[in-house]
């Protein structure tokens, strides 16, 4: 469904990403781990077209989209969560989900109709909420919700958006226990609508969500398979997994 | 709804009230502070609602003021032609001018608006065929059915395009494309992640604040049956700006509001001498400018949403 080949991305003097290659197919979930600076959000910036990438390719279900700007990606289904919480903070929730739907139906250059009439926007805006178990929040400013819940949102506007695959940058960054597991179970009752990508840190989630693992390091992708796999793969421990899996 | 009818009603019944009190000379006053109403409305659409600090309003201003001013001169006499060809010269202004400065953003921006404001500032000054500096002046307002020379007439039309554009304005600010354009003032990043054409949005903004900044400068042309290049200097398009912080950043009726206390407190100042203060101070009536200051300083400082937002019960709108 996406295919990157041959991506590479350098800043200055120091690269960023090199040559990678990676596939994600329909239906999956797709983690990429790697250590801190490895060039994982550089990848996601490249893949939501927000990076320009100095070299290679990006196919989405087998269109080259490497020349597409980034609104231009989100129209044919490919949207992204942030890493650092980026939501329309002085917004109330319900209208961060209406706007992230707006986007995904029709034309916005309409200057005279009010969007309050549109029934079906916040309809559509109050389902993600429920999915996300915001219910209860629709009217909360959403810079005043708790750090759980904004994580909640980050990708819940990404999800409104209706994709056919999202880029999920870290988003148990920050979170508690408890929230960290609402958030697998968020993911993991998505994954069966829309394809993912799970950029995360956070290792009990990565093996529990992943149906398939690639690992970045030092901007190329070093191994990539199955969860059993990466787990057992000797250069993966050293490079990376280190003592976290020995246990 | 309410609450904009009730303001309406202030403005109609104004004249009346005027000429009951014998004082008609205000008459031609109160359409002035209309004028630089409307202008300041248009900006309040791009500085408010869009957050693009744009210093350079008056360039759109200027554009109507001097395309109005040289049909009238060439024999183009009616309102009805000058008035949407100045509309849209401004708009197309806009578009070229927007479709630059928007790709920067920050200080940046504030800067190349001001710097093509100025420029055509200087490429005016330099038009010896409609003036230059001395800029040109017109034999009587435009013909438009009725008798622009009679001021309550006057008053009326600018009354009228004043509440259309308040009427517009409140009508996109609510639609899509309202919106959109908060949604990119308060995060762009995230506006684009989500799928919209950031720039596009901008640029649009711009282009219909221009065009209505373009119909103000054709009101203020006929107004003072006079154009010259200081209507596109820079302080013009601080004084735009002041207006629109005054009176309240993003609200539907900040520019109003602004104009009027800001215009307003200019002419107070300037027409009725306070006597200890001229003791102290003898020509401090040709300062306006300083107690325009202290006011400004005590609106940031004490009301910062405005005049707009010292109204109970006034609600941003669409923020």
């Amino acid at each position: 469904m996406l295919e990157l080949k041959g991506l590479s991305k350098h800043f200055g003097g120091v690269i960023a990403t090199r040559d990678v290659t990676l596939n994600v197919a329909r239906g999956e979930v797709h983690a990429l781990i790697g250590p801190n600076g490895a060039g994982k959000t550089t990848l996601i910036g490249q893949v939501a077209g927000t990076i320009r990438s100095d070299s290679g390719q990006v196919l989405f279900e087998g269109v080259d989209i490497t020349a597409l700007a980034p609104h231009q990606r989100v129209r044919r289904g490919l949207a992204r969560s942030f890493q650092i919480t980026s939501i329309f903070g002085r917004l109330p929730l319900l209208e961060n989900l209406a706007l992230a739907v707006q986007a995904r139906s029709g034309s916005s250059f309409s200057f005279w109709k009010p969007v309050a009439a549109e029934r079906e926007l916040f309809r559509q805006a109050e389902e993600v909420a429920a999915d996300l178990g915001l219910s209860g929040r629709l009217h909360f400013t959403s810079s005043s919700l708790a750090h759980g819940e904004q994580r909640a949102l980050e990708v819940g506007l990404a999800l409104a958006t209706k994709p056919k695959l999202v880029l999920l940058d870290e988003p148990m960054a920050g979170l508690g226990a408890e929230e960290s597991r609402r958030m697998v179970e968020l993911i993991e009752r998505v994954s069966g609508r829309v394809t993912v990508l799970l950029v995360e840190h956070d290792m009990d989630a990565v093996f529990r969500l992943a149906d398939r693992i690639s690992v970045l390091v030092n901007g190329r992708i070093v191994a990539s398979g199955a969860p059993q796999e990466i787990r057992a793969n000797e250069e993966v421990r050293k490079a990376y997994l280190g003592d976290e899996l020995a246990a | 709804m309410r609450k904009h009818l009730a303001l309406l009603a202030v403005f109609l019944l104004l004249p009346l009230a005027l000429a009951w009190a014998d004082q008609t000379f205000y008459i031609s006053l109160a359409s002035r502070i209309l004028i630089y109403a409307l202008a300041a409305t248009s900006l309040n659409l791009v500085l408010g609602y869009g957050g693009m600090i744009s210093f350079g309003h008056a360039a759109f201003v200027g554009t109507g003021a001097y395309v109005a001013s040289i049909l009238f001169v060439e024999g183009v006499t009616s309102a009805w032609i000058a008035w949407p060809a100045a509309l849209a010269a401004a708009a197309l202004a806009a578009l070229l001018i927007g479709a630059v400065s928007l790709r920067t953003r920050g200080a940046y921006f504030i800067m190349i608006t001001l710097a093509f404001a100025q420029m055509m500032f200087y490429l005016l000054n330099s038009m010896k065929m409609y003036g230059g500096d001395e800029g040109l002046t017109l034999p009587r307002r435009p013909d438009l059915g009725v008798d622009l020379g009679n001021e309550v007439a006057f008053y009326y039309v600018v009354l009228f395009f004043l509440a259309l554009t308040l009427y517009l304005l409140y009508r996109l600010t609510n639609s899509r494309f309202g919106r959109v354009i908060v949604a990119i003032r308060e995060n762009e990043q995230r506006a684009q992640a989500l799928g919209f054409p950031v720039y596009r949005y901008r640029l649009a903004c711009f282009v219909i604040a221009g065009a209505a900044g373009g119909l103000a400068g054709a009101l203020l042309a006929a107004h003072g049956k006079y154009v010259s290049p200081n209507v596109l200097h820079w302080t013009q398009s601080g004084t735009l700006m002041i207006m629109v912080i005054l009176g309240g950043v993003g609200r539907l009726w900040g520019g109003v509001l602004g104009a009027v206390a800001l215009l307003g407190l200019e002419h107070l100042i300037a027409d009725y001498p306070v006597g200890w203060l001229e003791a102290l101070a003898p020509n401090y009536q040709q300062h306006a400018d300083l107690a325009v200051g202290l006011v400004l300083l005590a609106v940031v400082l004490f009301a910062p949403h405005g005049i707009a937002g010292l109204f109970p019960g006034a609600k941003r709108a669409r923020a």
